[in-house]
């Protein structure tokens, strides 16, 4: 076991770890932070998508051992967040979701689109959602939440 | 899909780093980024005892000029030379080139130098970086070395490194404001690894002319004297008539481009693709 301190959604956090537990399983398991979702486990899916000093990582190919001095936000403390609240009620708007089980990380995915890239058209999102699989919408719904939200932003026309 | 028991340590320097990984019955494994590894891990096709974690190391953070060149730590990330976070001294080659490898949550995490030294043939840096002539700082027990980036895969996922010699950093010589450059990739879905690479550097006031066909079953097709090659020939590149020439013939048939005419195919594409690129600017 080893120990690891590190900020989970603002708050400090000390605990003892298996260098073989990855960062999705100890929030899931430690911290009882079930928003962050297991897909595939090999980094392939984009379920488990988080931010990690304030970029989005894939829990699940990262140890927890290794975040030693990181600060991790999970879905749960993106709550507060304006963007994420945006893209929230867009992608309820928009239909952007069925079962729900990708939806965490393609948020997380989807705030850093609005956030890093607030010119994207929709061929920019499509390319940047690359790494989220969505088995339910065929991301036409998600693709068009996230262009509301950017809309929004720029000041540009909302569409209704 | 969980990892297998392993132990881990984050050493501070080279030094330390190199002995952790002699030490054990020597199945230790460098993490950096992670991104390949990980996977490796979860679906126990790695299991080795120990990690060492080398992304603390200042060495491999740094980023430095050189005069002609631009030294990147093996440890700078895909997504800081999307940003040029870091010095570029390719005019915007490398950035453009990271942008298109796997996904942002990848490249947030995943590095160069871990891409490097874990040889997959698909890799756009193995390919990238022997096109632009960029060497590998290496270092071991015995001290540093240099080795070209085209001389460091022997084969799939095997380089040169010796046991307990770490990738430290990548030495990119600087492109003249005339040269030109091309890259196509070719992968059925955005950030999926390529099935071919074709990748071109035009830097005559250097006197560089390379051409490199990547993502092969194994090391990377490095063409340095691309000049003999394309001289003179620039309507036949435009027009896809390069079947003419008896050197783009051989190339067909060039035994690392294997048996399937599929895959010979898609890869002569790649790197006509990139000499159009190239040669249209």
């Amino acid at each position: 076991m080893k120990q690891i301190n590190l900020t989970v959604n603002g708050e400090l956090c000390s605990a003892q770890v298996e260098p073989r537990q990855h960062l999705a399983d100890f929030l899931r398991e430690n911290l009882l932070l079930t928003g962050t979702h297991l897909g595939c486990e090999h980094g392939v899916c984009g379920a488990c998508t988080l931010l990690i000093n304030g970029e989005p990582a894939r829990s699940c190919i990262t140890y927890a051992v290794a975040c030693d001095g990181a600060e991790v936000r999970t879905i749960e403390g993106l709550e507060d967040d304006a963007v994420m609240g945006r893209l929230r009620a867009a992608m309820s708007r928009h239909h952007g979701l069925q079962c729900g089980y990708c939806t965490p990380g393609m948020l997380v995915t989807a705030r850093d689109i609005v956030v890093r890239l607030p010119d994207a058209d929709a061929n920019r999102i499509r390319e940047e959602l690359g790494g989220n699989l969505c088995r339910c919408t065929g991301y036409v719904g998600i693709v068009e939440a996230i262009r509301a939200v950017l809309d929004e932003r720029s000041g540009r026309k909302v569409d209704p | 899909m969980k990892a297998a028991a392993f132990d881990y340590a984050r050493p501070a320097s080279l030094e330390l780093a190199v002995e952790l990984l002699g030490s054990g019955d020597g199945s230790a494994k460098i993490l950096a980024g992670g991104q390949s590894l990980g996977p490796m891990l979860n679906l126990r096709l790695a299991v080795p005892e120990l990690l060492v974690d080398v992304t603390r190391i200042p060495e491999l953070l740094r980023v430095e000029e050189q005069g002609d060149a631009v030294v990147l730590g093996a440890c700078v990330t895909h997504a800081a030379i999307e940003d040029a976070r870091v010095t570029d001294g390719t005019r915007g080659v490398m950035p453009g080139v990271a942008r298109g490898i796997a996904y942002r949550a990848v490249r947030n995490r995943g590095t160069l130098g871990g891409s490097l030294a874990h040889a997959d043939p698909s890799s756009d840096w193995v390919s990238t970086l022997a096109a632009l002539d960029a060497a590998a700082i290496v270092f071991g027990a015995r001290g540093r070395r240099s080795v070209p980036i085209a001389e460091l895969m022997v084969g799939a996922f095997e380089t040169v490194l010796a046991p307990g010699e770490i990738l430290e950093a990548v030495r990119i010589p600087k492109l003249s404001s005339g040269a030109r450059w091309g890259f196509h990739k070719v992968c059925r879905k955005a950030g999926e690894l390529a099935e071919a690479i074709g990748a071109v550097l035009v830097d005559r006031d250097r006197g560089i002319e390379r051409a490199v066909i990547g993502a092969t079953g194994s090391v990377p097709i490095v063409i340095k004297d691309a000049a003999r090659l394309f001289e003179g020939r620039r309507e036949k590149i435009l027009d896809g008539t390069l079947s003419d020439f008896p050197e783009w013939r051989r190339l067909q048939t060039h035994e690392r481009l294997g048996s399937d005419p599929y895959e010979r195919q898609i890869h002569l594409v790649a790197l006509r693709r990139a000499l159009v690129q190239a040669y249209e600017q």
